[in-house]
This record gives C-alpha cells, sequence and structure tokens, in this order.
C-alpha cells in the first residue's frame, strides 16, 4: 500500500474544501435553514404530527439525507472530473498508485466532506427543533454508509462525465427527484397504495428510512432491508469503479 | 558502476487506438542508463504516445516495456516510483501553491517528506522565491518550471521531458539545459523530445527519430553526424562561367545563378571526397577560383531528409 499516495490525496482533496469553505460548508447549511423555514414553520404548522413525531421534528433525517447525498456526488465527481478536465490526472495515471489508493484518497475525502456537513445541519437542525437520537451509532453508520456510497457514485459520473454539462445531468435529473420522492418531506404510509409500490422502487428511501429509524425508530421499511438495499448500491458501485479501472474507461486512451 | 542493460526496453510495441488508428507500429527501443537521448519526429509521428505508454498514462496494445527490468503493467509501482514525467502541455493547479503542488507530487510517489529535497528542486528551477504563489499568478515558462519541479520532486532515475522548452525564453532555455545536464552527472537518465534540433544537438548523447510510429533510426549523434552528414564546398569563381564544362559532368556541381558559385557536395565517410580531383579538373577547364569555404549539414537537414524520404 502507498499509503503515503493516499494521504497526499486526501489531504489535496480537504485542502480544496476548506479554500471553498463558503461554497462547501455555508450554503448547504443556509438552503437547509431555509427548508425549515418553508417545510417545518410555514407548512408544518398546519401539519400536526407524522408517525407520532411533529413535521418540524420529522423531516430532519430527510433533510440530512439530502445534503449528503447531493454534497457527495457533488464533491467526488468534481474531485476527480476537474484533474481530468485540466489535465492534471496525467500525474496521478504515472504515479506509482493502485486504483484502490486512488479511489480511497478521493473517496474518502468526499465522504469526510459531507459527513462533516451532515453533523453541521443536525447540529443546525438542533436550533430549530427538539433532537433525540435513539440509536446514535446506528446514526452514524448509515450516515457513513451513505457518504461513502455516494461519493463512489459520484466518482464513477465524475469519471464518465466529459463536460460540465454532464457533470450536473445525473445529480439534477436523477437524484434529486429520486430523494424528493423518497420520503424526505413525507411518510410513504401517507401515499396512495398505488404510489406506494412504485415509490419502493426508489432506492433513497431505504437510505432515509433507515437514518430516520435510528433516530425515532420510526420506519416505512424494515431496517434490515434498508441497511441491505444501502450495502447493496454500495457493491454495485464498488464493482463499477472496479470495471472503470481495470478498462481504463474514460482515463486512458 | 554503471550496469551496461539497457534501463528502459521496449520490445515489439504497437499501439492502436479505438478509432483503428495505429499510432505505434512495431517499436524496438533500448535506453542507456545515464544517457541523454533525444526522440525526433514530425508532429503526430507517436513521440507522445510513446512515452505516454511507457510513464503508464495510455494503455499499449501488442509488445512490452520494461523499466529497469519492471514490466510496466504487471510491475508498474516499481517501474513507475523511477520515473519523472513533464508532458508536453501545461497541466497545473491553479489554486495551489508551488510548495504546496511539488509536495504532493513526492507525496503521490510514495517519498517521505523531504523539504530540503524540494527546496533544493525549487533553487535549481530558480522558483525559490515564488514557493508560496498560487501557480495561477504564474508566467507559462515558470508554470513549465513547476511542472518540472514536480517531476523531479520525489528523486526519479530516468526524466521524460516532452517538448519541455516550447514556450520558454532563450536564457531561461539554457538554465534548464544546465539543470538536465546536472541531472546527468547525477545519474540520471534522460529522454526527451523536442522540436528545437539545435537543442537535440547540443544536448543528446544519442538520437532516435520516429516517423508514421515507427523508429526509423537510433544512432550515436556523433555518428549519425558523420554516417549521414554531407559538406558542402563552395568555390567562389575569379570570373563568371555560362555552364559547367561536360568535362566537369562525373562531380555533379551547382551554378548559382550569377555564374560565380560552383557548389560541390561530397561524404564525408569517403576515403576519397574528390576534391583534390576536382580542384586540378577545374584548373584544367581553365576556371579560376577567388576562394572556397566548406559547410556541414546541421541535424536539420539530416532529419528532414529522413522523414522525407518515401
Amino acid at each position: 500500500m502507498n499509503w503515503r499516495a493516499v494521504q497526499a490525496i486526501y489531504l489535496f482533496e480537504m485542502a480544496r474544501t476548506w479554500r471553498t469553505l463558503l461554497q462547501s460548508i455555508v450554503s448547504p447549511v443556509v438552503s437547509t435553514s431555509l427548508y425549515f423555514v418553508v417545510f417545518g414553520a410555514a407548512i408544518g404548522s398546519r401539519i400536526t404530527e407524522v408517525d407520532g413525531v411533529s413535521y418540524g421534528t420529522f423531516i430532519v433525517p430527510g433533510l440530512v439525507m439530502l445534503s449528503v447525498l447531493t454534497q457527495s456526488i457533488a464533491n467526488a465527481s468534481f474531485g476527480i472530473y476537474f484533474p481530468k478536465f485540466v489535465g492534471t490526472i496525467y500525474e496521478l495515471l504515472s504515479a506509482p498508485v493502485s486504483y484502490f489508493e486512488i479511489v480511497l484518497g478521493y473517496v474518502g475525502a468526499a465522504a469526510t466532506k459531507s459527513i462533516i456537513l451532515g453533523l453541521i445541519i443536525l447540529a443546525t437542525a438542533a436550533l430549530f427543533v427538539p433532537l433525540h437520537i435513539m440509536h446514535p451509532w446506528w446514526m452514524l453508520t448509515f450516515l457513513v454508509l451513505t457518504a461513502v456510497t455516494f461519493s463512489l457514485f459520484g466518482f464513477i459520473i465524475g469519471i464518465w462525465a466529459d463536460g460540465f454539462e454532464k457533470l450536473q445531468m445525473i445529480p439534477m435529473l436523477v437524484v434529486t427527484p429520486l430523494t424528493f420522492l423518497g420520503g424526505s418531506f413525507y411518510s410513504v404510509s401517507m401515499l396512495p397504495s398505488g404510489w406506494r409500490t412504485i415509490t419502493l422502487l426508489n432506492p433513497v428511501v431505504y437510505l432515509i428510512s433507515g437514518f430516520r429509524w435510528s433516530f425515532y425508530e420510526i420506519a416505512d421499511v424494515s431496517v434490515a432491508l434498508s441497511l441491505g438495499m444501502t450495502l447493496g448500491f454500495l457493491a454495485v458501485c464498488m464493482v463499477m469503479v472496479w470495471w472503470i479501472f481495470r478498462t481504463g474507461y474514460r482515463l486512458k486512451n | 558502476m554503471l550496469s551496461m542493460s539497457p534501463i528502459i526496453s521496449v520490445a515489439n510495441l504497437s499501439k492502436t487506438y479505438g478509432s483503428g488508428f495505429k499510432a505505434l507500429n512495431g517499436i524496438n527501443l533500448d535506453i542507456r542508463r545515464g544517457e541523454i537521448f533525444a526522440l525526433l519526429g514530425p508532429n503526430g509521428a507517436g513521440k507522445t504516445t510513446l512515452i505516454s505508454i511507457i510513464c503508464g498514462i495510455a494503455n499499449l496494445s501488442e509488445g512490452r516495456v520494461t523499466v529497469d527490468g519492471h514490466d510496466i503493467n504487471r510491475d508498474y509501482r516499481a517501474a513507475r516510483s523511477l520515473i519523472g514525467l513533464v508532458p508536453q502541455e501545461l497541466h497545473t493547479d491553479s489554486f495551489e501553491t508551488v510548495w504546496a503542488t511539488v509536495s504532493f507530487s513526492r507525496g503521490l510517489f510514495g517519498k517521505p517528506k523531504n523539504p530540503a529535497h524540494i527546496e533544493k528542486v525549487l533553487k535549481d528551477l530558480s522558483l525559490w522565491d515564488k514557493k508560496d504563489s498560487k501557480i495561477i499568478t504564474l508566467s507559462g515558462g515558470m508554470k513549465r518550471r513547476v511542472m518540472i519541479a514536480k517531476a523531479l520532486s520525489h528523486e526519479p532515475q530516468i526524466l521524460f521531458l516532452d517538448e519541455p522548452t516550447a514556450g520558454v525564453d532563450v536564457e531561461l532555455r539554457k538554465g534548464m539545459w544546465e539543470v538536465v545536464r546536472a541531472l546527468q552527472v547525477a545519474g540520471v537518465t534522460i529522454i526527451l523530445t523536442t522540436h528545437y534540433i539545435e537543442e537535440a544537438e547540443e544536448m543528446a548523447d544519442r538520437i532516435g527519430v520516429i516517423n508514421k510510429g515507427e523508429i526509423i533510426l537510433v544512432e550515436d549523434k556523433a555518428g549519425l553526424m558523420q554516417k549521414l552528414g554531407k559538406k558542402h564546398l563552395k568555390l567562389y569563381l575569379q570570373s563568371k562561367v555560362e555552364a559547367i564544362p561536360p568535362a566537369l559532368a562525373a562531380y555533379n556541381l551547382e551554378l548559382s545563378g550569377d555564374g560565380r558559385e560552383i557548389t560541390y557536395n561530397y561524404d564525408t565517410k569517403g576515403d576519397r571526397t574528390g576534391i583534390t580531383s576536382l580542384l586540378s579538373d577545374l584548373r584544367n577547364a581553365g576556371i579560376r577560383i577567388s576562394d572556397l569555404d566548406t559547410t556541414q549539414s546541421s541535424l536539420e537537414d539530416i532529419f528532414v531528409s529522413l522523414v522525407r524520404a518515401p
């Protein structure tokens, strides 16, 4: 293992985070606060309770997941896309580093950043609504698993993208709709039965359900299923990354 | 002690791109330890493709490449650790400082931190006073040197310089060549591509010429100059002549437009250059000479004649 290379990539990526602190940390916190004002205070005042918890409290796990998902993808995809775009990727490809080490550096940094962000948003939420986390270790497990999985997914998008437009396309056209329809702002049980079945095809439902369970012990699907689906998606992403490096797809001509 | 085994060995290397374009075709090339090897070739000849494959940036289609005995695919870590690469295009991060980006490269190659070495590299490349500057604020020539510093950060045994002096002013170019010479003295093998042929002529120990994906020649520079070097004897006449007398036809002389200069081309490798007999035949033909001089073909002439050959 070339640990020094992993460390170099990781610290390089984290340095980019600190350099763009405003855009990486402050803006998601501001937008999350806006969600609280709009959904929690304005709309939430008309909705009394969901599954026994107040609406404002109910949406907290979904909001955290929303940011963790989008930020993981954004960080990791940009992190690997940018060297490709400016050409500095040559150094990575000519260095004595394995694919695993490259992924560890980039995905590790992207996941770290979104985990920190998730925790900051959670702290911000605690200012608006009373929060109680029943299973803090499970909460962290789901947070870390989701951050890692979607950072891997973002890494794949960053390698696949050959322009800034494509870099935005998947997050905007696929991930954001799936997140909004994944039960961030409502319980799946509130949907008519036909829609409920369709919703269960959305992988994000399982992430948010499991994460919410760790807070309030309320879930749309069983926790084991949530965990299984998350791990399954992680495995799919890992196989895709393995294939990318094995074939040199969009990295080596 | 320098080992006699080549430090880089390329055997039957071919590269076909997805589009079907064959960029390299059956390349065989050995690079000797400690030499400066200049790879010359017109644009699109395959210079950069060859370097990219050896360095791990592009996959090879057929053949085998070893670096100090390590196969570049099977044993890529050992092979790549030995190589520093300065690509042709200016690829730099914009917002990093010079110090950070050079230190990053060292880490990427798995070497422990060594600020003294980085300091030496930056000083050698006249970048020391820019160490805390963001790369985006540097001029093109400085960025080029930052890329060289990155390549040298991990103390490579082999340095690839792909068109290293493109866009670098004359003074800086001279400074860069001093660095290259000092590296060679320190035992680093250097492979460079350049289109400034006088540079290859001045710097290289050996020269390879690549054209249309094939190595068409590898020679010691001195041997190449001698082997292919033509000399030109220019004769200035005392009085104008209208035409070369038929008696001198065998010499293939060229008469200048004003009829006052005759040029004779001869091979330096031949035992008999024909100069003595030419002079006496001229005298017999009644042509008087006021002055003469000789010139030798430059590497550039040799190069042009090689790649133009069918």
